[in-house]
């Protein structure tokens, strides 16, 4: 096409790329660019494919499950386009290894799933002067732009602290609609193809928002901030920090905050279970409570927990509940000490729920 | 004056899961303090216990972030809308 050209596909050639993950938004992109002719594609991933991948990696096969993510993505872009360099680094991308590896990129594309990775490679770009061709899902709603491109504005300018743990559900938590990484991945390909032709106008200082299951798209206008601590004047973050610590639990944020990832409230679980969740419910009252009403939740009363602490899974998710919330409360105190993270004190106890939830159930 | 907010997805279990709430108000400050009135549970959410708006709650009125116009001072009209934006995190990767 005229746009692009001979000069424009010479460039394609000529640039290399580096893709932050190889997932839901990685896979379109690497697809495009790898189709598009770009001459080198880096890409950072450290997992493994698995069967609830497939719905919306579509770089992977049910062949790849159990194999690398990386390993997959190489052999399906180098299958694509025998003439793209395809560099795989499998490693978790953090403060020492980020600078390096971005210097000898031209264009940043993050892919990531997680805060501290994101602001790890929106600092690494502001400090490497790499462009960041950003994408982020959530559910049915997407977001993309374009950071720290010469004069515009950074994610941090957008976002100046990522929020509490907890505050915000995870992918995870709140799945996603598998097309959803498709649109916003192969948006982020079409800016980073444009950014390397020099076509057009790219997403710079303006953030994308779409919606999947409206079929909507809006835009804001986004400032760089001249206040912003790292690409503002003068900036106040010069080298790469501890991104962990600083999207962890920070003395500014209040004891809610904190206290949220480990509470849920009846009609929650009402909804959860209603949903057919893997939720196992955990009963701290003593056996004659759980006689007159239960949830048919495993029972050891709290005293026994010290000593019973083994018979509990840390993976699965951990409903904790007594009569009115005090003792599970203990119990979620205990269990965090001894390791358990995925688990939750459900508020006001089973009293709570017959009086919101289910009246016929007897109350004490 | 009854605006119109923009409720994004990780907050809409707090708005009986609205995707947009009409609410009175003739400054953004206002606005937002009466969609907490209407949904009080989404008062945590979007400020601080010192009464403040949450730093990574970012606010929109039409497409101009309020830190750059007058902040919570904001005046808005009926044709505006009001937007939350949250930060999201998911690459899925």
């Amino acid at each position: 096409m005229p746009e692009v050209g001979m000069d424009g596909q010479k460039k394609l050639k000529a640039a290399s790329v580096l893709l932050i993950g190889a997932g839901g938004l990685g896979s379109p992109l690497g697809l495009y660019l790898a189709a598009a002719g770009v001459g080198r594609i880096g890409i950072v991933d450290f997992d493994v494919v698995d069967y609830s991948n497939l719905q919306r990696q579509i770089l992977h096969s049910t062949k790849d499950v159990g194999r690398p993510k990386l390993a997959s993505a190489k052999e399906k872009l180098e299958a694509l386009n025998p003439f793209v360099k395809v560099e795989t680094y499998e490693m978790h991308l953090n403060s020492e290894n980020a600078l390096d590896l971005f210097s000898r990129y031209d264009i940043i594309v993050d892919g990531t799933d997680n805060f501290p990775t994101r602001y790890l490679v929106n600092d690494a770009c502001v400090l490497t002067g790499k462009p960041n061709v950003y994408g982020s899902i959530f559910r049915f709603e997407g977001q993309a732009s374009v950071f720290a491109a010469k004069d515009g504005p950074c994610y941090r300018c957008l976002y100046p602290e990522p929020p509490p743990p907890g505050l915000v559900p995870s992918c995870a938590e709140g799945g996603v609609l598998g097309i959803l990484p498709g649109i916003i991945g192969t948006i982020q390909a079409n800016e980073t193809v444009k950014l390397i032709i020099g076509k057009g106008e790219p997403l710079i200082g303006r953030l994308l928002l779409f919606d999947a299951l409206k079929m909507k798209f809006r835009e804001l206008k986004l400032r760089r901030n001249p206040d912003c601590p790292v690409c503002g004047v003068p900036r106040s973050i010069t080298k790469l920090i501890d991104y962990e610590a600083f999207c962890g639990v920070q003395p500014g944020w209040d004891a809610y905050a904190r206290e949220q990832q480990y509470e849920i409230s009846v009609e929650d679980l009402k909804k959860r279970l209603d949903n057919k969740e893997d939720l196992f419910i955990l009963d701290v009252r003593e056996p004659q409570e759980y006689q007159i009403c239960n949830l048919n939740g495993y029972l050891i009363p709290l005293r026994d927990l010290p000593k019973r602490i083994n018979e509990l899974d840390t993976a699965k998710e951990i409903i904790v509940h007594c009569k009115v919330g005090g003792r599970s409360r203990q119990a979620v105190e205990f269990m965090k000490q001894t390791g358990f993270r995925k688990i939750k004190n459900l508020v006001g106890g089973i009293d709570e729920w017959a009086e919101r939830i289910d009246p016929s159930m007897p109350r004490y | 004056m009854s605006i119109k907010i923009m409720i994004p997805t990780p907050l809409r279990q707090f708005t009986d899961n609205s995707d947009s709430v009409v609410v009175e108000g003739h400054s953004v400050g206002e606005v937002l303090k009466n969609l907490c009135v209407a949904y009080a549970p989404l008062r945590r959410h979007l400020y601080a216990d010192d009464g403040r708006l949450r730093n990574f709650v970012n606010v929109y009125v039409n497409d101009e972030d309020i830190r750059y116009l007058q902040k919570e001072a904001t005046v808005v009209s009926e044709k505006d809308v009001v937007s939350i934006i949250p930060s999201i995190a998911g690459g899925d990767q």
